[in-house]
């Protein structure tokens, strides 16, 4: 099972990712949750979404303080909130940001598999906006190859409608842009 | 081919509510419950489900709108979370007196004060002597089939009283989780349409909830309750209808590697599942552990569970709210009573844990049967703690 804890702001879409990345993950046959942290969220305030996915059925409903993955919507939580907090240290981090994977792990104190990805410089340039949940799914993906990117073709196309096509740009963008330090 | 799909359960129950060919809803929004009223009035207004929706200003008011629609012969749900329920709180007996089979959905949700919005069981356990039949959930596949299967128990002949459906807040109703929407076509077949004892209607008068005094009250009390009681068999019968047609079978009281436990834990609702992953640890471990889930908690099913729970030394019985200044939680009271005449009965002691949202993770589990397979039974037995809460 893989555990992925988001890290975004209220109104930046860290809800809709995790909703997006479970629909897909199901109509690929495997399982999934995805759940927001529970109770009243405010735009710009710091919040926390969670998934799982895994091949067989998931039982447990508890909260996610061990993840695997923790995925940064947007650079200027670091510092600010614990993102790394029960990170496993074999865990992976990716943040939105243009700065270098090398500078993340340093000023973060994290010595695993760390990735960036200036999600926001491409979501401005794809989609004109400034959101970007959708490209960083294309990074998660990459980082834990669970499913292929055209997996995500029918839920964000269900969500999306027209601009569905920019956000899946975006991601594939994200997906191949990615620059990974182990 | 029945569809899988991963959906937020709230808006699962919401599609779910709407394949059942209902009349007419009434549901006033509150969270947790919001996400089943927006999506039920979205499917009515798009047209996708022919029903009314009526609007209304508070939950009272939704409730009296649904006990007369109900009334007239309409098929009719609501749904509504703590505050909400506690407003309907007075109509409730009203309803189930009048034997009128409306459904309702419930998002648990903790009771105010301090306000909170998060999940415990501490709004349904107030209502429990309202006369509803009240059945819990533990995932988004089974408040899918409950929610249907609702319907046709409390519209039976033999039953005709309303039912409720516990669907832990956020837990469940903001999970996005795979689940599988039975055929329409099936759905029809299994639930045709209601077909009323009596109706409002202007033609043909009839009265509905008179007046009785000391002359007739306790006749329609003891009416009420035989009611409930006998709606057992309904309800055993359209889960086993259920299974045969979808393959999902339910039962009142499960179990999980329960046979020949020595000890044994208890939950209500979304608790079980996690509970299971405990159980499998404390297997893993050689540790002789169960699990019961108490599905049906009224009408209280008092054979199951004695049934369930006579191999067992030690029962540990979860609750997620409290008596206050009673002799445990709610279903702690309610198990020890149902046991009390039983020549061979466990120790049975109580936690109550996950009140008000706080999370109930595998540790809990396993660290509440570690340290009661640890003490001596003399010592653990009436115990009532909350588990994991902080004293200074």
């Amino acid at each position: 099972m893989i555990e992925v804890r988001w890290h975004g702001r209220g109104g930046q879409g860290a809800v809709t990712s995790v909703e997006l990345l479970a629909v897909a993950a199901i109509s690929a046959g495997k399982y999934a949750q995805g759940f927001p942290s529970f109770g009243p969220e405010r735009r710009g305030a710091p919040v926390a979404a969670f998934s799982r996915i895994d091949d067989k059925k998931i039982k447990v409903r508890s909260g996610i303080y061990q993840p695997d993955v923790v995925v940064v919507l947007d650079s200027s939580l670091v510092g600010m909130v614990n993102v790394t907090e029960g990170l496993k240290p074999n865990g992976i981090l990716i943040v939105n940001t243009p700065k270098s994977p090398e500078e993340m792990k340093k000023e973060l104190n994290f010595s695993g598999t760390t990735a960036t990805v200036d999600a926001t410089g491409i979501a401005r340039k794809e989609m004109g906006v400034p959101i970007a949940n959708t490209t960083m799914i294309g990074a998660l993906l990459k980082m834990i190859g669970i499913m292929d990117l055209d997996a995500m073709k029918e839920s964000v196309e269900h969500r999306f409608g027209r601009i569905a096509q920019k956000n899946l740009t975006a991601m594939k963008r994200a997906y191949e842009e990615i620059k990974i330090s182990n | 081919m029945a569809k899988r799909a991963g959906m937020e359960v709230a808006m699962a129950v919401a599609e779910a509510v709407g394949q059942c060919n209902i009349d007419m809803a009434a549901v006033y929004p509150i969270t947790p419950q919001s996400h089943i009223a927006e999506h039920l009035s979205e499917l009515i207004a798009d047209g996708k489900v022919d029903a009314e929706f009526v609007t209304v200003e508070s939950e009272h008011s939704a409730m009296s709108a649904v006990i007369g629609a109900s009334g007239t012969g309409a098929r009719v749900y609501t749904a509504t979370s703590s505050q909400g329920l506690m407003l309907m709180h007075e109509l409730l007996p009203i309803a189930s007196a009048m034997r009128l089979p409306i459904v309702m959905g419930i998002a648990n949700r903790a009771v105010s004060g301090p306000l909170n919005i998060l999940n415990d069981h501490s709004d349904i356990m107030p209502q429990r002597d309202s006369g509803w039949i009240s059945i819990f959930v533990e995932n988004g596949q089974e408040a899918i089939d409950l929610s249907i299967q609702a319907f046709k128990i409390a519209e039976h002949k033999d039953v005709l009283l309303p039912v409720c459906i516990n669907i832990d807040g956020f837990q469940l109703t903001h999970m996005v989780e795979p689940v599988e929407f039975p055929e329409q076509e099936l759905v029809d077949k299994f639930l045709p349409p209601r077909e009323p004892y009596a109706t409002l209607h202007p033609g043909k008068p009839v009265t509905m909830g008179a007046f009785a005094m000391s002359d007739y009250y306790p006749e329609m009390m003891k009416a009420k309750n035989e009611a409930i009681k006998n709606s057992k068999k309904t309800i055993l019968a359209v889960w086993e209808e259920w299974a045969k047609i979808f393959g999902r079978a339910y039962k009142p009281v499960e179990t999980y590697k329960a046979e020949g436990a020595e000890i044994l834990l208890l939950t209500m609702g979304s608790m079980g599942e996690t509970a299971e992953v405990a159980i499998d640890e404390l297997r893993a471990q050689g540790k002789s552990v169960g699990l019961v889930k108490l599905r049906l908690w009224r009408p209280f099913p008092f054979e199951e569970l004695k049934e369930a729970v006579k191999e067992a030394k030690k029962l540990i019985v979860i609750d997620r709210a409290v008596s206050f200044g009673g002799p445990g939680g709610p279903v702690f009271s309610e198990i020890k009573s149902a046991l009390y005449h039983e020549e061979a009965r466990p120790m049975i002691c109580n936690y109550i844990i996950g009140l008000g949202g706080r999370d109930v993770a595998v540790t809990d589990f396993t660290g509440m049967i570690t340290r009661v397979l640890r003490e001596d039974s003399k010592k653990i037995a009436d115990t009532c703690e909350f588990w994991g809460v902080r004293e200074r």
